[in-house]
């Protein structure tokens, strides 16, 4: 892929003051919202925009990839009561830092694609879920909710249709697991974040047992370019079975860390060497976590030809998660690395399953031994023997979000781990 | 570093607490957006936490008093959710991401300076009352690494033992850090851009 270079930004494009709301509309912004509320020829019912975007094929961004047209479309019909949309703002992954940005300078683009969806499905309030640390992104996006509403963008007859929604901001308080989608909704219900069991699904009982979809805010901010410019346009961008743009967030051993919006899809090595300007201080590198620190690390000599996206990820042996990718030089601990993951992973379990709290503690406590160099490779298949006694078996995925790379790093690194090893003892007779 | 002076409000809170007008003013328009009472515990929470400095048994009791909700329930709530000060902290509360990203780049280091200028280990608060450092999880700025937050509000970014020295020094005077806007890079240069989200 060459044309990146030449590659336009729709999800924070480079225009001074895109996060006012005068500028946004000069460029194009509320269009979308306008045709989906008074073109009836174009949008004849809220069905027609469902299936625009599910055609569009928006793979959610908040880390499981999951069309969001085909998502909106397990909502049930509309029978009068509330339905809900919650918009996930927590952005707790290790490594992730995208969607502060479109908080910061396009926040009416998201709350332009969360209205288009809030009619689409015949949501009647949308609560956007931010992580309590950003309060200063909540307070920028505080002055854009009032500013939305004073416009007549947000609540009763919007832009002068008979549709109606209110937006409300809903600060989290420190917590990883209120990422997941069903601890957010306890949160929100001002309870404790603990993931709620599935079935059944936030479609059919989801915020105060009703009706509820959950979307990530770069998901949603796509909406309004697929409904101003058609499905076909946005899978015309990047790659074909992931299409339309990401926010790559590059951070780690390199010279020009930060967040990127490029087609999906970019080669691992164009975005490390050339976008990212390369590796620090001339170091060779040594590998990378791809997507936030749940996904498999890979090691240098896998990137050669790898592209970021969720099938060639795959194939890899890893995933595109939340596209926010660690890069790290020759001179990394692995070991200490790892470590650290699973600090944060046994930190933020919930408690609520065995597998997890347990296996959680465990892990990081095997790992801090050999760290110390007091570990032994019987160790090391200890470990391997707790993730899969964690994978698959509790409530929600944050068991297997530390069990995948303690799996992956140790048979990937073995040797690093083992060089840190005391010789096994051998039970003298 | 000089530690005197200062009231130490650390073991000198007040002994009852209530909400101004104003406050149970805000919390009342609160409600009217959740369809329950119970929803509001977080955001009610974070009032109290913004105006007493803390949320500890007496605060939680107040919070539960005032939406009509079970102790037990606040209590839980607050021991859940790690922002929340259970017990009164230091007038400025610093965090100091040693997640991944934060940890490869230097993040320990700022922690180990700031623990030999503050006199501290992690967890604990200066005699003056002035400081207490900890350690956090990822904070969402992995890019900008090492960084801070302080007392649940600005961060800090792309610290070094002197910007923080600075920005200690800042704060024993009174003020706070600046939100640092950075400037996203564009993609074919090493220029900064026209993008400007942080300039009202
Ligand atoms: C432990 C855990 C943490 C998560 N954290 C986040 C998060 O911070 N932000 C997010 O958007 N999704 C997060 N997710 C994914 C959500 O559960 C959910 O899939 C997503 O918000 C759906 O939106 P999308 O389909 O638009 O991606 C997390 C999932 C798990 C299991
Ligand atoms: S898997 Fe872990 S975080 Fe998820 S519900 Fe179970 S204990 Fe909680
Ligand atoms: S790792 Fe420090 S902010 Fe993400």
């Amino acid at each position: 892929m060459s044309d990146w270079k030449s590659y336009e930004p729709t999800l924070i494009p480079n225009i001074e003051g895109m996060h006012q709301l005068d500028t946004y509309r000069k460029h194009g912004g509320y269009e979308a919202l306008h045709s989906v509320l008074h073109d009836s020829k174009k949008w004849p019912d809220p069905s027609s925009v469902v299936q625009e975007v599910k055609d569009a094929n928006i793979r959610g961004r908040g880390g499981a990839g999951f069309n969001a047209g085909l998502k909106w479309s397990f909502m049930p019909p509309a029978d009068g009561g509330p339905r809900y949309l919650a918009c996930n703002g927590d952005e707790s992954e290790p490594g992730t830092f995208k969607d502060r940005k479109i908080f910061e300078y396009n926040p009416f683009l998201f709350i332009e694609g969360a209205t288009i969806a809030a009619y689409a499905m015949s949501i009647t309030t949308i609560y956007v879920y931010i992580r309590g640390e950003y309060r200063s992104w909540i307070k920028k996006m505080e002055k854009a909710v009032s500013d939305a509403y004073d416009a007549g963008l947000l609540g009763k007859n919007i832009m002068g249709s008979t549709f109606s929604v209110d937006l409300v901001l809903h600060s989290g308080a420190g917590a990883y697991i209120c990422g997941e989608e069903t601890s957010l909704l306890e949160s929100l219900e001002g309870k404790r974040g603990y993931p709620r069991v599935k079935p059944p699904f936030p479609a059919q009982r989801g915020l105060w047992g009703r009706p509820t979809t959950i979307n990530n805010i770069e998901t949603l901010s796509n909406v309004p370019g697929v409904i101003r410019n058609g499905a076909t346009w946005f899978k015309s961008i990047g790659a074909e079975t992931h299409p339309g743009p990401i926010l790559y967030g590059i951070s780690g051993h390199v010279n020009r860390p930060g967040v990127y919006e490029l087609p999906s899809g970019m080669p691992v090595m164009t975005l490390i060497e050339e976008v990212a300007q390369g590796v620090k201080d001339g170091k060779k590198l040594k590998a990378i976590i791809p997507g936030g620190s749940s996904t498999p690390i890979l090691p240098a000599k896998d990137l050669e030809n790898l592209t970021m996206d969720a099938d060639a990820l795959r194939g890899a042996g890893s995933m595109m998660g939340t596209a926010g990718m660690v890069v790290m030089d020759e001179d990394t601990d692995i070991v200490e690395t790892l470590w650290r993951i699973s600090k944060f992973y046994h930190h933020e379990s919930c408690g609520q399953c065995t597998p997890c709290r347990e296996g959680t503690g465990w892990l990081e406590k095997i790992l801090e031994k050999v760290v110390k160099g007091e570990g032994t490779s019987r160790d090391l298949d200890l470990l391997l023997d707790i993730t899969s006694q964690m994978e698959g078996r509790t409530i929600c995925a944050l068991a297997d979000a530390a069990a995948w790379p303690v799996r992956y790093t140790i048979s990937r690194f073995r040797e690093e781990f083992e060089a840190r090893c005391k010789p096994s003892l051998v039970p003298v007779g | 570093m000089a530690k005197k002076g200062s009231k130490n409000t650390a073991t000198n809170p007040p002994t009852s607490y209530s909400f101004t007008k104003e406050q149970l003013k805000e919390i009342e328009a609160l409600k009217a957006k959740y369809p329950e009472v119970q929803a509001v515990t977080l955001p009610v929470l974070w009032i109290a936490q913004d105006s007493f400095g803390h949320v500890n048994p007496d605060v939680q009791a107040l919070v539960a008093k005032t939406l009509d909700l079970p102790e037990s329930h606040v209590h839980g709530v607050a021991e859940f959710y790690t922002q929340y000060f259970k017990e009164p902290k230091g007038k400025h509360v610093l965090d100091v991401c040693t997640c991944l990203s934060c940890g490869l780049s230097g993040g320990v280091d700022i922690v180990r300076h700031l623990e030999k200028k503050l006199g501290i280990n992690v967890g604990e608060t200066t005699a003056d009352g002035q400081f207490t450092l900890q350690e956090a999880e990822c904070l969402g700025a992995c890019g900008y690494a090492p960084m801070m937050q302080i007392t649940n509000d600005v961060y800090v970014n792309h610290l070094t033992p002197e910007k923080v020295d600075k920005v200690l020094d800042q704060l024993i005077s009174g003020s706070t850090p600046d939100f640092e806007s950075i400037a996203m890079p564009l993609v074919d240069s090493t220029h900064t851009t026209k993008r400007g989200g942080s300039n009202e």
